[in-house]
């Protein structure tokens, strides 16, 4: 996968070392689809959900699972054909399967973005998101961007035929055959993650980590909203100015508020408050990193 | 005469839109073709769809509009010409009329000499008008959700425009759509046919060139494609039958371009699970038929549309994909529902508490503590009119109803609530009509929908709708236009049907009333409101004439059932031409007696009448009144009607005969007070006035 995109000229990533809920939320794409610069990507993102943990039980659900992230922007007109042939290069033969695309809209309210497009169906299953972005860090996109996530693990199931994700085979020892699977190499993980983030994680410290990650990035923000309408600064002090490093404040912010989602922590009144000050953040940066770019390409 | 065809090419349209928009783009391409003079006699007009394209057919097209000449008039000759020169004025209509000058003639007509034009307009081609026009048409279909996907946002549509074919038979029509000129190629089936373009030669080859790429662009023969197919493959199984869905039929015709289907199987250990979980699953999850046996039972297989024609080894593949997908679903809801049971209904109650209802109401234990008062108010006012019914079970339902939205099963399948609380509360013996109640809280969900089959469920269903009805309305959330974003219009129809198709004995003011904690205003909006559904009820689902419904809610509108049996009696006696005459009598009644009233003239003593006509009308009303009141007692609404029928020769013949309003202050009073007591004695069952007479 990653070289079959790489042949057509996309920038090959890798996984963004922050914790995030998917690969739409790694700057590669959150940021890069803002403003008008052409950008085509790649990346594998593992992506935390801690309410998906099912202790490693539950064949087909993990806290903890692989995107493929590409992002292409513009979108070619032929991105759907060049979608299909991404899987054929992945190894499956479309005439011997039941494809289809059926609606399915994105979106994500913390992050002010949504889109339209497809889940991808290959005989019955979901293998990839497909989106149009139209809107990001609630700014209007122009040119919109393609977004297609790959479940991976799925993905691999599908190819190798197991019923349970902890069978997929990750590697082979060359000379005896024995494999390493998934689970070997994963499964220790889910459990103890599900076992953190359903009954160990501290909520008040959680909170405490949220509103200290919170501060600091409405903090700098503030900050940024000085330097990049100020009218004297120079283009070089403009295009210093920490945005990224604010991001992943935002970042730390939404992942602590999925975990204190998971510990039962946020009542259904709270829930909307709180999504709403993540957006501000994940709103501002994008703002003021729309803005910095423009200053930049003065 | 040509044929013309369009076919838009598009990245797959959302199934749920694909019919309104192939509907609207034949209309908008018939209704262009008529206002432009291009249909020629016994012109049609055919659409197509796909996923990936909508297409229109129309054929007996005329190549060009006819030729046309106009005349128009200008100033007066007058003003136009001075000593037979043009003035300005003669200038400026000859370049209005776009004709020379020398061209004006001269008009005679009844007002004085003017100047006139004879302007000739050449037909365009239709290939001139189609061009220019059709592309703004179809630009303006219109979509749930559209999007951007050029640069610069030229325009939003549903989903990104990919090809364009406009034929009049042979030649192309030179038009252009988003970006995109259109030609002769169209393009077939994904897979099937693969990249290359699909070349149409002839507009009325169409259909024939895509089914040649594995396309069948009619969206009725791919519905009796599907349709075939599913009972071809399900008569594989002995004694099946497939579970007829039209929704889903309709979404799988617009998810293929050539559809085909298999038969899967699964495990007869997931049938241990509620039927409801499974056809959900298959249906709402997978889009799968769900199977029965020959008595009616779920069987172990299900019904894949596919978009493709899988060979042998294929076919194989697929199903085994699908049979593995479905399966993974069943274990998960087994596992929610294996996870649920470990907290039992009863103990979730307090759990409610962390579910919001409304946000400026309050949680869902709020609601159901809400919910208890009403029921409590309700079970009252039935026990004191004798209806049987378990109060215990009601209450423990009303108590539980909400708590399954705690749960992880309703979580993952949320269009099973209530169902699934009910299917709980039988796990865990909680008791049949408890069960059965909760089971049933949801429906009618609509109009065609039956009602709750047992007491205690119609009851939990009653005031729960009408708790939320008055609630909400307390707080200004009534529905105004078509906006009614907490669908209290359905809750009201499930209130009214309940009550019209129940033996409760409760009327709409009761069901009101029931609900503690409003005021006054609140009680008499939600009031107007119950009866504004009653009229649609009566109108809509029962079909009965308008000034029939208005007839019967004038004499009263809180009797559900007995305003549809006074509706039943008065439509069959509106038949008959004596009552009818009895009607419009009525209505003059009516009339004379608001004049009267306008005047100031006093009712007086109907024993003063002395025209014979009167007395007459006098005596035959006063001998109908008793019978008319005893068969009104027994809701023998028809018969009661006929009788009043009966009065038409008297009442006819005191309108010809007798002034009323004579100029006698002791007769007049006596000829309104008679006709008043006419009018109030038999009006109780319907105001005929509103009765529409011609």
């Amino acid at each position: 996968m990653q070289s079959f995109w790489a042949e057509r000229g996309c920038v090959l990533q890798q996984p963004y070392d922050v914790e995030v809920g998917a690969g739409t939320m790694a700057p590669e794409t959150f940021l890069r689809v803002l403003g008008p610069r052409p950008y085509k990507v790649g990346y594998a993102q593992p992506s935390r959900r801690p309410a998906d943990g099912r202790y490693g039980e539950n064949p087909n659900r993990l806290f903890k699972h692989t995107q493929f992230q590409l992002i292409l922007k513009p979108p070619p007109v032929n991105v759907q054909e060049l979608y299909l042939e991404s899987l054929e290069a992945m190894g499956i033969d479309l005439r011997q399967h039941d494809l289809k695309f059926e609606e399915d809209n994105w979106e994500w309210p913390a992050g002010g973005a949504w889109g339209v497009g497809w889940q991808v169906m290959l005989d019955g299953l979901e293998i990839t998101q497909f989106t149009y972005f139209q809107q990001c860090g609630g700014l209007d996109l122009d040119p919109i961007c393609a977004e297609l996530t790959y479940g991976m693990e799925r993905i691999a199931a599908f190819l190798q035929d197991v019923d349970s994700i902890y069978d997929i085979v990750w590697a082979r020892d060359p000379e005896t055959g024995a494999p390493i699977t998934y689970g070997d190499v994963r499964l220790a993980e889910e459990l103890q993650f599900s076992v953190y983030n359903f009954e160990y994680a501290d909520v008040p410290r959680l909170w405490e980590h949220f509103n200290s990650f919170e501060a600091e990035a409405k903090s700098l923000l503030e900050q940024a909203s000085a330097v990049l309408n100020d009218e004297k600064a120079s283009p070089a002090e403009k295009r210093r100015f920490p945005l990224l490093a604010t991001y992943e404040l935002a970042l730390k912010c939404s992942n602590l508020f999925n975990l204190l989602d998971a510990r039962g922590a946020i009542s259904v009144t709270e829930r909307v408050g709180i999504i709403g000050r993540i957006r501000n953040l994940a709103v501002g940066v994008a703002k003021a990193y729309a803005s910095q770019q423009a200053a930049g390409s003065q | 005469m040509s044929d013309f065809l369009f076919e838009l090419g598009l990245e797959e349209i959302p199934a749920r839109m694909i019919a309104g928009a192939e509907a609207e783009l034949g209309r908008r391409v018939t209704d262009l073709l008529t206002r432009e003079h291009l249909l020629a006699a016994g012109a049609t007009v055919t659409t197509f769809s796909t996923p990936r394209r909508l297409a229109v057919l129309a054929e007996r097209v005329l190549a060009r509009q006819a030729d046309t000449e106009e005349q128009l008039t200008g100033p007066s000759w007058k003003v136009a010409f001075k000593d037979d020169a043009p003035t300005a004025a003669a200038q400026a209509f000859a370049k209005k009329a776009g004709v020379d000058v020398s061209a004006l003639q001269k008009v005679t007509t009844p007002k004085g000499e003017y100047v006139g034009a004879t302007v000739k307009r050449a037909g365009r081609s239709a290939s001139e008008i189609l061009a220019a026009d059709l592309p703004k048409e179809v630009l303006a279909l219109y979509w749930a959700k559209n999007m951007y996907w050029r640069a610069g946002k030229p325009e939003r549509f549903v989903r990104p425009v990919r090809w364009v074919v406009a034929l009049l038979d042979s030649e192309v029509v030179p038009l252009e759509i988003a970006g995109i000129a259109a030609g002769r190629e169209s393009r077939g089936h994904r897979i099937l046919h693969g990249d290359a373009p699909v070349p149409v030669f002839q507009a009325c080859d169409y259909s024939k060139s895509l089914l040649g790429a594995a396309v069948v662009v009619s969206v009725a023969d791919r519905r009796q494609i599907i349709r075939k197919a599913l009972d071809a493959v399900t008569r594989t199984v002995a004694g099946a039958r497939w579970r007829e869905d039209e929704p889903l039929v309709e979404t799988v015709v617009h998810l293929t371009e050539w559809p085909s289907v298999i038969l899967g199987n699964f495990d007869r250990e997931f049938l241990a699970l509620p039927e409801e979980v499974l056809v959900t699953v298959m249906r709402d999850h997978q889009k799968y038929f769900a199977v029965e046996d020959a008595n009616g039972k779920l069987a172990p297989h299900f019904l894949a549309v596919l978009n493709t024609r899988a060979d042998e080894e294929g076919a194989a593949i697929i199903r085994h994909g699908n049979q593995k997908v479905l399966v993974a679903r069943f274990k998960d809801a087994r596992f929610f529902w294996d996870f649920d049971q470990k907290t039992p209904l009863k103990d979730r109650v307090e759990g409610l508490k962390h579910v919001t209802f409304q946000k400026e109401l309050g949680s869902y234990h709020w609601k159901t503590e809400q919910n208890l008062h009403v029921a409590q108010a309700l079970a009252k006012l039935l026990k004191a009119k004798g209806t049987k019914f378990d109060e215990a079970a009601l209450f423990q339902a009303v108590e539980l109803a909400k708590t399954d939205l705690t749960t992880e099963l309703v979580k993952e399948f949320t269009e099973l609530q209530g169902i699934i609380g009910g299917l709980y509360a039988r796990a865990q013996h909680l008791g049949e009509r408890t069960a059965l109640a909760i089971y049933e809280q949801y429906v009618p969900a609509s109009m065609e929908d039956n009602i709750p089959v047992c007491v205690e469920g119609q009851l939990l269903g009653l005031g729960d709708r009408i708790q939320t009805i008055a609630a909400m309305f307390g707080i200004g959330m009534e529905p105004t236009g078509s906006k009614d974003p907490f669908a209290l219009r359905r809750a009201a129809n499930a209130v009214v049907k309940i009550l019209a198709e129940s033996e409760l004995p409760l009327n709409l003011s009761e069901v009101v009333e029931a609900v503690a904690e409003i005021d006054g205003k609140t009680v008499d909006s939600v009031r107007a409101f119950l009866r504004e559904r009653l009229n649609f009820y009566l109108k809509d689902v029962r079909g009965f004439a308008y000034d029939v419904v208005n007839a019967v809610l004038a004499a009263g509108a809180d009797d559900v059932r007995d305003a549809i049996a006074r509706a039943e009696g008065l439509a069959a006696a509106r038949g008959s031409e004596d009552f009818v005459a009895v009607s419009a009598a009525f209505k003059r009644i009516k009339n004379i007696l608001r004049q009267a009233e306008e005047k100031g003239f006093a009712l007086g003593n109907s024993g003063n009448a002395k025209a014979v006509e009167a007395v007459g009308l006098r005596d035959a009303a006063a001998r109908v009144a008793p019978e008319f009141e005893k068969l009104r007692g027994q809701r023998n609404y028809a018969e009661a009607l006929a009788l009043i029928a009966t009065l038409r020769p008297t009442v006819d013949t005191f309108f010809d005969k007798v002034m009323v309003l004579d100029p006698d202050e002791t007769l007049r009073g006596a000829h309104l007070a008679l006709i008043h007591e006419v009018l109030s004695n038999f009006s109780t069952i319907a105001d005929f006035s509103e009765i529409v007479t011609s």
